[in-house]
């Protein structure tokens, strides 16, 4: 059976979510990540960030929203129960702050099929409030027996 | 100027999740996906029961590459790309390891890899970092 294809190239509307200090405190002690940069605004101004600021990682958090409708899409036409995470990669540009709101746009970048394994491969763009660069994504999802 | 060069060995990492991380991070991430926490219904998957979410290890590789490269700046970590491969499981030590393969001015880039119990459950990491000039 040919994989589907119609999705690539696709966009989905932005997703937005405010960034809160709390929500980047219980993501830091899921981790153990301990700088007080995460957790006291005073610290992180010390250090030059505008508020408490986010790790890296914490970008899944915002993006969750954005990526998660994706997948259901009857375009991408995705089967769950066969599929696993394949990869990730992460380019990071303005640091992320407690206030920021944060916008996540999907597309998607290819679906294609190789040794009978489907690869269905997202890309994201998220943006801040004043329309800086965060964080770009690209989302690898491998589907067995396509 | 780096202090690192090609071919330093990074400082490790070794967590021990405790059997309830996956909640926490299903809390924190918004990931409810069974299969991290309902050891039933892993099982009925054919998982040898609840795994940790990918991306959490990818956060712990995130995490131990600003650590020993910037002394856990927000700010370092400027593009990590990686492959998972296998599962990991809580209540079992995962190792994180890189070894760093070249440094251009303020920027180091690093391989990564997060190994349980002898397998690499993440690969082919690559991270690239900038170290601040202070």
């Amino acid at each position: 059976m040919a994989i589907k294809t119609d999705a690539v190239g696709k966009s989905w509307p932005a997703f937005e979510y405010e960034v809160g200090r709390e929500k980047i405190g219980e993501y830091c002690r899921v981790l153990e990540i301990q700088n007080p940069v995460h957790f006291e605004p005073e610290a992180a101004r010390a250090k030059g960030f505008r508020n408490v600021v986010a790790p890296p990682m914490f970008c899944v958090v915002y993006s969750a929203g954005a990526m998660g409708p994706v997948l259901f899409d009857p375009d991408v036409e995705l089967n769950f129960a066969a599929m696993v995470h394949g990869g990730q990669e992460f380019e990071w540009s303005e640091p992320v702050c407690s206030g920021d709101v944060i916008s996540t746009t999907p597309t998607c970048l290819e679906i294609y099929e190789k040794d009978g394994r489907g690869y269905y491969v997202f890309g994201s763009t998220s943006v801040n409030q004043d329309g800086d660069e965060v964080v770009r994504g690209v989302w690898t999802n491998i589907v067995r027996g396509v | 100027m780096s202090e690192f060069k090609a071919g330093d060995q990074i400082a490790e990492l070794r967590v021990t999740p405790d059997k309830y991380v996956p909640h926490r991070y299903a809390g924190a991430s918004g990931d409810f996906n069974p299969i991290h926490i309902d050891e039933e219904f892993a099982k009925a998957v054919g998982l040898p029961g609840s795994i940790l979410h990918g991306l959490y290890v990818m956060g712990l590789v995130a995490k131990a590459s600003a650590l020993a490269v910037a002394d856990g700046d927000p700010r370092a970590l400027k593009k990590l790309s990686v492959q998972f491969r296998g599962m990991s499981r809580p209540e079992q030590e995962i190792v994180v390891t890189g070894e760093v393969t070249g440094v251009d001015g303020d920027r180091v880039e690093v391989d990564v890899v997060a190994t349980q119990d002898g397998n690499q459950v993440i690969r082919n990491a690559t991270a690239e970092l900038a170290v601040s000039p202070d």
